[in-house]
């Protein structure tokens, strides 16, 4: 899973290609490799969903691809222009095609400004007159599904969650982005808002004729959005491809452990497969070679010593590992090395 | 062993029954019912699943149990442990059944865990007090529990501080913690809500295990309905602060009778849930705590509602074995007459 390479790169017609990233934090402790050497790209008007869980880097790659954080390298391109060395000036007009959803809905807005203010802000910077501003606000509202004469004077801790994650939601389409970038939008959410959340983005998706890049931990809620998946470890692309194809025939060994970790509904299993053992290691010193490979099942010598590179599997899906799974039925699989066992 | 009462022999008195709980806690907007006439059982080696949304009272449920209710509290009604009312018991008889008898798992372990404080002794001070085991005995005690929750290296990990550890060994220490006076009913709220799926599931596994080995009746608290679904004989679905359905949890997951669980299980979204299909809705937003509606408090939010889901509202009743609901407009059963009966209580 060390995903380097580029064979999932769909070139020029992408809205949002990224290649190479690197994001790295000095910390007293040493260097935290947060994400190294990930590379995607997202078509025009599809739903990219990233998933990985605590440390994969994920919600790294997705602030970096705004240039939130300092200390970012690589390449990323948005809607045919590179974005990595723009300035500032530049950068601040950019972003309103590019707007972003984070986790804590209510933490993310300005505590002191009325929820019409917060939808407006970006349109102040703009330079919009009051007047339109005003009702550009009440039309987004309404998009989202807030009535604007109940909640356009409340300030935003007299808002449960799930209406915050409206707010934020109006305040991002106010300026009518090409590009949206949800992280973990309904995790702090409950089951029933969560689910009139994940609505309302497909929605406002289709409204707003939107690219979305889709950050979550949870795979149902990744599945039931996303056209596309990438799955990140430890700051590394492990597969990428087609959401049914990557949820159905995993290809990576860890893909196979998320989706087996999954509690079911059915009380008879409870789960898909077996567990995977051990936790996920400090992305200070990550492991040569494969970082998943301490985990995996499948691991054998060349994966402490190669670094597996992105390849296509199967049409539209694509996997960084030495020793990928393959269908038995099928048996499509290109098989790398004669010495490949049988593994588990 | 280290007990005599609540002999898993004795199959007549539920380890657990709550009745009628009543919990209401002031707040600065007003008095806030968050527990309203829940009656619960668990009988010896059960596993009772409790799930329900942010304000459903589940958690309080909980900790009206443990004793940990926020001072200033108001609690009501009987909750029965082995047969004995702990709202009535001295606090010299409560410090003997609390964190020994039963025990308790709470979600975050980062901050359930004293951090200036070694495993060791976090670990020991429950078996040193309650079972007057030795310092060295305790100590050996330690590495056993510590190996049987899956933590590799025990030795070393006594020594360790909580913030050397990551969250999956944090928690598996706190299951230990819970586990050091051997209870007879742990409470888990939560276990697993702030760690990752593979970590999860490996807590998930752990606190099964737990189970078949040492015969412990558990009680799992989750919002994640499928977290419950696996892994306990019966559930509970509570919606703020009133037991909304009870039952087996096969019976209650395939076929729910209260419009709040059937409406809930439509809104999840399963991993082969088809990509932009829409998700099906509970419409309208979670009760105002302070103000619940009248009669049934699910019932402005409600497909089905009718005139006498207002108040008084519905009450328990029973729809087929023990499965329980408090539905004015039950959901139909399904053709088959649906299994019930099935909790057997290893």
């Amino acid at each position: 899973m060390a995903g380097s390479g580029n064979a999932h790169l769909r070139g020029d017609s992408a809205l949002l290609t990224v290649r190479d990233l690197v994001v790295e934090y000095a910390t007293d402790a040493g260097v935290v490799q947060a994400v190294s050497g990930v590379s995607f790209d997202v078509l025009p008007g599809e739903t990219l969903g990233i998933v990985g869980e605590s440390g994969c880097g994920k919600s790294t790659t997705g602030r970096a691809v705004l240039r939130l954080d300092p200390g970012t390298r690589g390449t990323i391109e948005f809607d045919g222009e590179r974005i990595d060395q723009a300035r500032p000036q530049r950068m601040r007009a950019l972003r309103r095609d590019m707007q972003m959803v984070f986790q804590d809905p209510v933490a993310s807005l300005n505590p002191r400004r009325k929820v019409r203010d917060v939808v407006a802000e970006g349109l102040v910077i703009g330079g919009v007159p009051a007047a339109a501003r005003t009702e550009r606000a009440a039309t987004v509202l309404a998009q989202v599904g807030l009535d604007e004469g109940r909640f356009a004077e409340l300030m935003p801790r007299q808002l449960s969650g799930g209406q915050a994650q409206r707010v934020a939601m109006a305040r991002a389409l106010a300026l009518s982005p090409k590009l949206l970038i949800c992280d973990e939008p309904v995790s702090a959410l409950d089951v029933s808002v969560q689910a009139q959340t994940l609505n309302l983005i497909e929605d406002i998706k289709t409204a707003y004729a939107l690219t979305v890049v889709f950050i979550a931990h949870d795979l149902s809620v990744v599945r039931a959005v996303s056209d596309d998946v990438m799955v990140m470890y430890l700051g590394k692309v492990c597969e990428f491809g087609d959401a049914d194809l990557v949820y159905e025939r995993p290809a990576h060994p860890y893909t196979r452990a998320l989706l087996d970790s999954v509690p079911l509904f059915d009380a008879e299993r409870g789960f898909a497969g077996p567990a995977l053992d051990g936790d996920v290691p400090s992305p200070l010193s990550p492991p040569s070679g494969c970082r998943f490979r301490t985990r995996c099942p499948r691991a054998e010598e060349l994966c402490a010593v190669s670094e597996p590179q992105v390849r296509e599997v199967r049409g539209d899906q694509y996997v960084a590992c030495h020793f990928p799974l393959h269908d038995t039925d099928s048996g499509d699989l290109p098989i790398p090395t004669t010495q490949h066992a049988s593994g588990r | 062993m280290d007990k005599e009462v609540g002999d898993p022999a004795d199959p007549v008195t539920p380890i657990l029954e709550v009745r009628d709980l009543r919990v209401h806690i002031g707040t600065p907007r007003g008095v806030v019912r968050a527990v309203d006439g829940v009656s619960l059982t668990i009988g010896h080696g059960q596993a009772l699943g409790v799930v329900g949304e942010s304000g459903s009272g589940k958690s309080v449920t909980a900790k009206a149990v443990m004793g940990m209710l926020p001072r200033g509290a108001g609690c009501s009604g009987h909750i029965l442990f082995q047969g004995r009312d702990l709202l009535t018991l001295s606090p010299s008889e409560l410090r003997k059944i609390w964190g020994t008898q039963v025990a308790m798992v709470l979600q975050d372990p980062g901050r359930s865990l004293n951090p200036v404080v070694r495993v060791e002794r976090q670990l020991t001070e429950g078996m040193r007090r309650h079972l007057g085991v030795g310092r060295a005995e305790a100590r050996g005690r330690a590495v056993d529990l510590l190996v049987e929750v899956g933590v590799p290296d025990p030795e070393r990990r006594l020594r360790a501080y909580p913030h050397e550890l990551s969250g999956g060994m944090r928690q598996r220490v706190m299951i230990a913690i819970a586990l050091a006076c051997e209870p007879d009913l742990v409470i888990a709220d939560e276990p697993t809500t702030a760690l990752d799926v593979t970590v999860q599931r490996q807590v998930l596994d752990l606190l099964g295990r737990i189970r078949r080995d040492r015969g412990t009746a558990l009680m799992l608290i989750s919002h994640d309905l499928a977290v419950v679904a696996g892994r306990t004989d019966r559930t509970a679905v509570m919606y703020a602060g009133r037991l909304a359905e009870v039952g087996a949890t096969r019976t209650v997951f395939s076929t729910p009778r209260h419009r709040y669980t059937h409406a809930l299980l439509e809104a999840v979204p399963t991993i082969d849930h088809e990509r932009h299909t829409p998700l099906r809705l509970i419409p309208g937003t979670l009760p105002d705590p302070v103000a619940p509606p009248r009669g049934c408090r699910f019932g402005p939010r409600c497909t089905a509602v009718r005139t006498e889901c207002g108040a008084p509202g519905p009450v328990m009743t029973p729809v087929g074995g023990d499965h329980r609901v408090a539905c004015c407009v039950p959901v139909p059963p399904p053709d088959a007459p649906p299994l019930t009966g099935d909790q057997d209580g290893r």
